[in-house]
């Protein structure tokens, strides 16, 4: 069983991610939950969501000790670096996320998404590269698990604008393979 | 693409609604319930038969779903809380007028304006009535994704099969998550059991009353055993449980709805440990599943009741058991949601202060 969150500013797409992740992780045939934070929200405030994916029931749908989190911005690192299970990974937004870990137990990655995203010409895509590194670096599904979610859940969008998702997966992947913006 | 779809908890209970046969849903805006009237607003108007009403308060939003029961109408209406308290009167006046209708209650902490934060804090309010007067409501506890869609379609058989209110008592976290869900096929609601009591014009035929005054005591009294008798067929024919690694248990955790999900893993935890602990979930609230209880408590000589609240189901655990066990109690009340790990150092202190592994 594994704990999962991604947490970031509203407007960040980091709903969207998790949700993406469950569909497709459902769709591999694991058990799932997704469970957003849910509290007295304000706009540009913080917004975060777990997801628990195994081979077995899930009990608890809570982030008490996640395995991983993606990190979109400063106070999302402040927030879940203390809870995270021993020998955890975090995923950075290095953009926005300048800051050292202070546990040396958890593996640090460090992703200049923002950049990326520029780059490829789009920075609403920001959060599929962040998207398509944790599926290179957790292996907890395929880019392509994560595209037929995508589809799922966004019916009826124009071809363009899939490719450009799939775009921003398939180099967050590879930077995280390769270890460079391609 | 097999027929599984990842959705949050009250669109879950919606869909089941509309799936079972709801044509009628009145309601009045809370937090964390108000995805659950967004999404009837929409299904209900897609449909051609289909009535959403964003009433003007609670009060009129369960007198609403009165009128539509009378007329004969699979009817629904949901709230918080705070807004449940607000509907009781209404419910009231259904258990006394024997008319069928599905509340849901998403709870939150209280008492008060309490918080938006999942709490069990309403269980004696369901399980007791709830409103004024001498009833009781059938009250289904779901734990799971698929159990929101299945209790869904089961509390409206209920109410229409013991003409009698059901409430089907969720809390905040399970009306935000999203789990995997399959749904039964959709019930045509032409094709449900008629109803030979609905007041649908008389015609031709003669005319019926439906009402909750009754002014001559002996009368009353009279409808006051009739519901009880009711109530006595219901206990009978309803309660349900649910067990997990109970067979061979010393120590049994009694937990319904969302601190039963966090008890289970409380207990593969302790299981790990070696110690012998098991489950026992009510799925229904009322009728409560004492017998059930009673049974375990041969092999059984400690149970553990958690709850997020300060102890309420606890009255019905010691109730059923008549004093034959032990019974302890582990509570989180204001909108906590323990960890399994909580549960599983709570069992095994337990488990080691009555001396439980000797047995082992």
């Amino acid at each position: 069983m594994k704990k999962t969150v991604f947490a970031g500013f509203g407007g960040q797409g980091v709903l969207m991610m998790g949700y993406v992740f469950a569909v497709a992780a459902m769709r591999d045939g694991r058990e799932v939950t997704y469970l957003p934070a849910y509290g007295a929200e304000v706009r540009g405030g913080t917004a975060n969501c777990t997801i628990v994916v195994s081979d077995e029931e899930i009990f608890s749908p809570v982030a008490s000790s996640p395995d991983f989190a993606v990190i979109m911005n400063k106070p999302s690192l402040l927030r879940y670096e203390g809870i995270m299970r021993e020998g955890g990974a975090v995923l950075l937004n290095s953009n926005h996320v300048d800051r050292e870990l202070t546990r040396d137990d958890l593996t640090a990655i460090r992703i200049p998404a923002i950049d990326i995203a520029k780059k490829i010409g789009n920075e609403r895509i920001t959060n599929m590269i962040m998207l398509g590194a944790f599926v290179a670096h957790t292996n907890m599904t395929s880019l392509d698990s994560i595209m037929n979610g995508l589809s799922e859940i966004v019916k009826g969008k124009k071809a363009g604008i899939m490719n450009l998702n799939r775009k921003g997966l398939d180099v967050g992947a590879e930077y995280i393979l390769k270890g460079d913006l391609q | 693409m097999d027929k599984k779809l990842l959705m949050r908890g009250s669109q879950v209970i919606g869909e089941a609604a509309i799936r079972a046969g709801c044509r009628f849903y009145a309601g009045y805006p809370i937090t964390p319930q108000n995805a659950l009237p967004e999404f009837m607003s929409g299904a209900m108007a897609k449909l051609e038969d289909g009535t959403f009403i964003q009433a003007e308060s609670e009060l009129a939003a369960i007198n609403m779903v009165l009128g539509a029961s009378m007329a004969g109408a699979r009817a629904m209406t949901s709230s918080s809380s705070p807004g449940i308290s607000l509907k009781q009167e209404g419910i009231s006046f259904l258990a006394a007028s024997e008319l069928p209708a599905v509340i849901v209650n998403t709870m939150r902490g209280g008492p008060g304006l309490g918080n938006i934060a999942p709490s069990q804090g309403d269980y004696f309010q369901a399980t007791r009535g709830g409103g004024h007067g001498d009833y009781r409501t059938i009250v289904l506890a779901p734990a799971y994704g698929q159990e929101l869609a299945d209790l869904t379609r089961k509390a409206f058989e209920y109410a229409d099969r013991y003409r009698t209110p059901v409430m089907i008592l969720a809390d905040g976290m399970m009306s935000q998550m999203m789990e995997p869900v399959i749904f039964p096929d959709p019930l045509n609601p032409s094709e449900l059991p008629s109803k030979p009591w609905v007041l649908d014009g008389a015609d031709e035929r003669p005319s019926r009353i439906i009402k909750s005054l009754i002014l001559n005591p002996m009368a009353m009294e009279e409808h006051n055993w009739k519901l009880t008798r009711k109530y006595e067929i219901i206990s009978k024919e309803i309660a349900a449980v649910e067990t997990y690694m109970a067979e061979d248990a010393e120590l049994v955790v009694v937990a319904y709805g969302t601190a039963a999900r966090v008890a289970k893993g409380g207990i593969k935890k302790a299981r790990e440990m070696g110690l012998k602990v098991g489950l026992l979930r009510p799925v229904t609230l009322w009728p409560f599943p004492g017998s059930v209880i009673r049974e375990m408590s041969r092999s059984v000589k400690d149970f553990f009741v958690f709850e997020m609240n300060t102890g309420q189901m606890l009255d019905d655990v010691k109730l059923s058991l008549e004093g034959k066990s032990h019974v302890h109690f582990h509570g989180r009340p204001g909108g906590i949601i323990p960890t399994p790990d909580e549960i599983s150092r709570a069992i095994s202190r337990l488990y080691y202060r009555r001396h439980l592994e000797e047995d082992l």
